[in-house]
């Protein structure tokens, strides 16, 4: 399900009367279980690829696969369906609902898929104690740690055993302590559930937690090398 | 609970002044409804049971037809006699034969055409409350002969008092002259110029025997004991009268087709400034609902990025404004419950009241009627208001992209 194929994906937006060129001509190929980093200065279009890959905007032109389906060209009910059934999503900026306990929010998902109330909170509790928030369920997301915030949204993408998670940015607003503890997660879900990941991010730090880094410019690959990640903790 | 409708009230409450005065509105309002519909109902009843309990009375047995052409002919055979038997009907209150009759009404001075009305003295006074209103000399007994009571108006008119004679001159039923001298005994004042222009109240005995209707009469007067029996009494009344005979049981709204037309203007009116209320009411949900959604664009962007489809997201908003609603029409419904049982169990007044309320024999305060109807139509009405007002809001999430709410600020 996780095997991502984009081929030729354009996108340009207007700012005033400048045409922005966001992707120009982008052709990838990512497996299942492949931990992958796009890198690359701001404006280079990591964002807008994550966004395109992931079902939450669609290019304009070219043809993106997710487990062998097309999603480019899905109505949006359909994109919502496949994000939330196949893709999880963390933010830069954590995005919890605010008036939500930590439980809560992660179990918000399971509630939008129809799973009934005792699996959602039996399935919450595990991924939260997976995700070293345990204890810490009932706390909203005011009372928590920057760190700890993320790690509820992780906690939240993964709830529902998505094939993928995309990543936005997930360490730029943590200190570099939370940014490594939140990395060794990521990478302890790669190894033990088997879900990919694509993390865009300008920093070296998470770059070198990556099997597969993945540099961008101007909309464009101009990189994409395999690399010896980084052993968890170090 | 479910984590959408835990969503729903815990976002309520994210500005709790703002969710306060919102509700606030919605809770005066509907207070003001309540009240103002009980007062309405209210004084739809005194008006009615005013009228009504002046003449007409609640029901009428009639011969056919002299509702819309007032015949001597058109009878009603041994009018005593079924009035007594319709008193014996468990739904009515009272009975009484009426018989009516054009007539020249001469005084030594002056002479006026009146509407010559035959009562039962002894029952006339429990269907009709015209007998109150003697205002000189007294009422008719049943042992009178010749007597008669005139409208205040019509005896100043004939320039006749208590002790005067005055002539009568008609047709009989028989089509012979009809013509016979009463004496006058009372003046009624009623306050209302049309009836004490015009009334001219005798014995029912005297009457037929003067118009030569011998045990006849033109009406039988119910009334029951509350308004709401007016139905049943209908069909229990059909179903004890006289076969074969054409007679036929007139409710007061045939009678008094005027009253109804009166209420429904009435109601529309004042339905037009509750209209008002409401829209200014809903406004505000529209304004609050707005807001809420305005401000949390970026966090329904998340929940769309999360997979929730934009229709789920117009479906949360909708039960925020239902649970919004809902606390206003519980609250609005109990205060308004509360202030109405209140006033109307003490009554109010308002300046001026008492004088009007002197001259048309009601009561010198008014007493709103609570009821469910007047409870709950208007809270209704506002929560659907309330409903409407939020499509907008709710509308505008169905348009919503994930990724331009996620970069709104």
């Amino acid at each position: 399900m996780s095997s991502i194929s984009c081929h030729n994906l354009c996108k340009t937006f207007r700012q005033g009367d400048e045409v922005i060129t966001a992707l120009d001509r982008v052709c990838l190929d990512i497996d299942e279980g492949e931990f992958v980093c796009l890198s690359g200065p701001s404006g280079s279009g990591k964002t807008t690829l994550l966004n395109a890959v992931g079902a939450l905007d669609s290019p304009d032109s070219g043809a993106i696969t997710v487990g062998g389906r097309r999603v480019d060209n899905l109505s949006r009910s359909a994109q919502a369906d496949m994000r939330l059934h196949h893709i999880g999503f963390v933010f830069q900026a954590f995005n919890l609902i605010p008036v939500l306990s930590a439980r809560e929010n992660v179990e918000f998902v399971m509630q939008v898929q129809g799973v009934p109330a005792a699996r959602r909170r039996q399935v919450a509790d595990q991924v939260l104690a997976e995700v070293g928030m345990a204890g810490l369920e009932r706390r909203r997301p005011a009372q928590l740690s920057g760190g700890q915030q993320q790690r509820v949204a992780v906690a939240r993408a993964i709830a529902s055993k998505p094939a993928l998670v995309l990543a936005d940015e997930p360490t730029a607003n943590l200190d570099s302590s939370s940014a490594a503890q939140l990395m060794d997660l990521f990478v302890t879900l790669n190894a033990e559930r088997g879900i990919t990941f694509v993390i865009s991010t300008h920093d070296a730090r998470v770059m070198a937690y990556a099997g597969r880094l993945i540099k961008m410019r101007d909309g464009m690959i101009v990189a994409d090398e395999p690399q010896q990640p980084r052993a968890m903790g170090a | 609970m479910n984590v959408t409708w835990l969503l729903a009230w815990r976002n309520l409450w994210r500005h709790r002044r703002r969710t306060w005065l919102t509700v606030g509105a919605m809770v005066f309002c509907n207070v003001l409804l309540v009240f103002l519909i009980s007062l309405q109902l209210g004084s739809y009843q005194m008006m009615i049971d005013g009228t009504l309990s002046a003449f007409t009375g609640h029901i009428q047995i009639q011969h056919r037809g002299y509702l819309q052409d007032q015949r001597m002919r058109q009878s009603v055979p041994d009018a005593a006699l079924l009035a007594q038997r319709l008193r014996e009907v468990p739904v009515v209150d009272s009975a009484a034969a009426r018989a009516e009759a054009f007539a020249l009404a001469s005084s030594e001075e002056r002479s006026f055409g009146v509407l010559l009305t035959a009562v039962q003295p002894h029952y006339e006074p429990r269907v009709s409350t015209l007998p109150d209103m003697i205002s000189q000399g007294r009422y008719l007994r049943a042992s009178d002969a010749h007597e008669i009571v005139l409208g205040s108006l019509l005896a100043r008119n004939l320039k006749v008092g208590p002790g005067d004679e005055v002539t009568f001159l008609g047709s009989a039923r028989d089509g012979s002259f009809a013509a016979a001298v009463a004496t006058v005994v009372g003046i009624v004042h009623s306050g209302m110029d049309d009836v004490d222009r015009n009334l001219a109240q005798v014995p029912l005995g005297w009457f037929q025997r003067v118009f030569a209707m011998g045990d006849r009469g033109h009406a039988i007067v119910l009334r029951v004991h509350h308004l709401d029996q007016v139905d049943a009494a209908v069909a229990a009344l059909r179903a004890a009268l006289p076969a074969g005979e054409s007679l036929v049981v007139l409710d007061w709204e045939t009678l008094q087709p005027g009253l109804r037309q009166a209420i429904t203007s009435d109601m529309a009116s004042a339905w037009f400034m509750y209209a008002v209320l409401i829209v200014l009411v809903a406004f505000s949900v529209l304004n609050t609902q707005l807001m809420s959604v305005l401000e949390r664009t970026r966090e329904f962007g998340v929940m769309l990025a999360l997979g929730m489809r934009p229709s789920r997201l117009a479906r949360l908003v909708a039960m925020e404004t239902g649970l919004l609603g809902l606390l206003g029409l519980v609250l609005g419904i109990a205060l308004g419950a509360l202030l109405t049982a209140y006033l109307g169990h003490v009554g109010f007044t308002y300046p001026g009241m008492d004088d009007m309320a002197a001259r048309f024999h009601l009561p010198a305060r008014m007493y709103p009627r609570v009821s469910l109807l007047s409870l709950c139509w208007g809270p209704a009405t506002v929560f659907v208001g309330a409903m409407l007002a939020a499509l907008y809001p709710a509308l505008r999430l169905l348009r919503l992209r994930p990724v331009a709410a996620m970069r709104a600020a």
